[in-house]
């Protein structure tokens, strides 16, 4: 079997003295969705940071297409085809909303061209020359994915993309990452709503302490739900 | 009444337009200082030794290669410029994780160490550098003054080189990464952009215009080791008043303060070397993020 395109290896990462990870073992394979799922705290955002060269210390493996990157600078990691939509969303109050989403260069061939983002994200366009944190919480979260996906990186790591979103933005979030992977894109996406995840995701892993501990397909999803009750405290 | 405050407008305006090339100076240099704290959150103390490095490499192109004003004005920020990314490189970038304070005091540091080893190779009595010939001659006349055409070159000059910072700031694609990693260092660099590259060149750039405005001003100013540090006091309370890392705020302000030390000098002449510092504590008991920073 082909080599996945992002293995991660005994992942550990601290912030300051806090090791927050303690051994993340995870796969993903070309084209597919998995989710991290897990309780407040329990190392999932640290988890696409360390994986992107964003904390303090790092060590482990984390190979992407065969590279290691696990000592790598976060540029680097960004130009080898992984990209990051964080938690916060990061959208830049200082640039307008086509500023944001030109901001990341591209990295490689076979990002979105703009028209296909547009024609994705509707009000992007109508709102292109807004400063970017004048949009409403939705629409930063579909400028914040927006922003990655013309960039050519093959890998999207999103950070709770439905979080404090409306239902009704939810299930946009839902169908633009069905739409992506549709495009052949990667992602691993970190959720605390395993209900929404079970909609868009291939695979599963619950995170707890900084480390896996469980791992479930989508299709065996129903029949493990009081596993997963447990492991989240729902 | 009114006539006797017209008489004293019309004998004020040679200070006025004196104020504005003063203002050009104040503007070119809380302009360096405002993209390098924008950019890298360091007080760069040793602004005024680089403008004063400026001035003296450009007395030195000419004394010592034959090198005159014109390819100096582009020469001399480079290789000041140059001298920059050292600094960042050895010195600076250790410090970006402590306290602003830490690069002050570095800068500061440096500054003492520049203007000594300049005041012990060529002493503190000055150096003369001329004026271009296309821009010396008879001074132009503006109707109620005679301008030398020096002058006026410093101001369209400052004012040139403010909207051209301004543009590559505001409207290209580095200022919109210059921008970004203005609030967000971290997530610009994990786009895939080499942030502490663009860190090391932004203080080189800051350091260029410093040094730019050194060439504009030896002509003006005997090329001397002081002639930065009197000036940099000036220029920080400029920069306090506009805004730190706030370029408009930088370059209105200049100017603008330029002004009033002018106009003060027509109507109240005795306080016309500390109305700066008047203001700068209004604003800051008022204001305290300037006239143009963001709280």
């Amino acid at each position: 079997m082909a080599e996945p395109l992002l293995k991660v290896e005994n992942l550990q990462a601290w912030y300051g003295e806090s090791h927050i990870l303690h051994g993340m073992d995870i796969e993903v394979r070309e084209g597919e969705v998995v989710t991290l799922l897990g309780r407040n705290g329990a190392g999932k955002t640290t988890t696409l940071r360390a994986i992107m060269g964003l904390v303090g210390r790092r060590s482990g493996s984390v190979r992407f297409e065969g590279q290691e990157l696990v000592a790598a600078r976060s540029d680097r990691i960004a130009r080898a085809g992984i990209a990051l939509c964080p938690e916060e969303r990061g959208i830049f109050a200082s640039l307008d909303v086509t500023e944001n989403l030109m901001l990341p260069p591209k990295v490689r061939e076979g990002g979105m061209e703009l028209e296909a983002i547009y024609a994705l994200f509707p009000n992007l366009k109508e709102r292109a020359r807004s400063p970017g944190t004048k949009l409403s919480g939705g629409e930063q979260q579909m400028l914040a994915i927006a922003r990655i996906l013309r960039t050519g990186a093959k890998l999207l790591m999103l950070d709770e993309p439905t979080e404090g979103l409306a239902p009704v933005i939810v299930q946009q979030i839902g169908r633009t990452i069905r739409e992506i992977k549709a495009r052949g894109f990667t992602v691993l996406l970190v959720e605390q709503n395993f209900r929404f995840a079970q909609t868009v995701a291939d695979r599963h892993y619950v995170v707890e302490h900084g480390r896996v501990v469980d791992a479930v397909s989508n299709a065996e999803l129903a029949g493990a739900m009081d596993r997963l009750h447990d492991y989240l405290g729902v | 009444m009114l006539e006797e405050l017209l008489f004293q407008i019309e004998l004020g305006l040679p200070q006025i337009v004196l104020g504005l090339v003063n203002g050009a100076f104040y503007a070119l240099l809380s302009l360096g200082l405002a993209v390098i704290f924008g950019m890298l959150n360091v007080i760069n103390f040793a602004h005024g030794a680089q403008f004063m490095m400026g001035a003296f490499v450009a007395w030195m192109l000419l004394n010592w290669v034959g090198i005159g004003y014109w390819p100096a004005l582009v020469l001399s920020p480079l290789i000041v410029g140059a001298f920059g990314v050292l600094i960042e490189k050895t010195m600076i970038s250790r410090l970006y994780k402590l306290d602003h304070l830490y690069g002050l005091l570095l800068t500061f540091g440096l500054a003492l160490i520049i203007e000594g080893i300049f005041r012990n190779q060529f002493g503190s009595s000055g150096l003369p550098y001329a004026p271009p010939e296309a821009l010396g001659g008879p001074p132009v006349d503006l109707g109620f003054m005679f301008l030398p055409k020096y002058r006026l070159w410093v101001v369209v000059a400052a004012l040139g080189m403010s909207l051209a910072t301004w543009l590559v700031i505001e409207k290209t694609r580095l200022g919109a990464y210059l921008r970004a990693a203005t609030e967000n260092a971290a997530l610009v660099q994990a786009f895939g952009v080499n942030v502490p590259r663009m860190v090391t060149l932004t203080y080189a750039a800051g350091v260029g215009l410093a040094a730019f405005a050194g060439v504009l001003a030896a002509p003006i100013y005997s090329v001397n080791p002081q002639m930065g540090s009197s000036l940099i006091i000036v220029v920080f309370a400029v920069v306090v008043i506009g805004g730190m890392g706030s370029i408009l705020g930088s370059v209105v302000t200049g100017f603008g303060l330029g002004l009033v030390e002018g106009l003060t000098k027509v109507f109240y002449p005795e306080a016309s070397s500390t109305v700066i510092f008047v203001i700068m504590a209004i604003v800051l008991l008022a204001r305290p993020a300037g006239l143009f920073g963001r709280a």
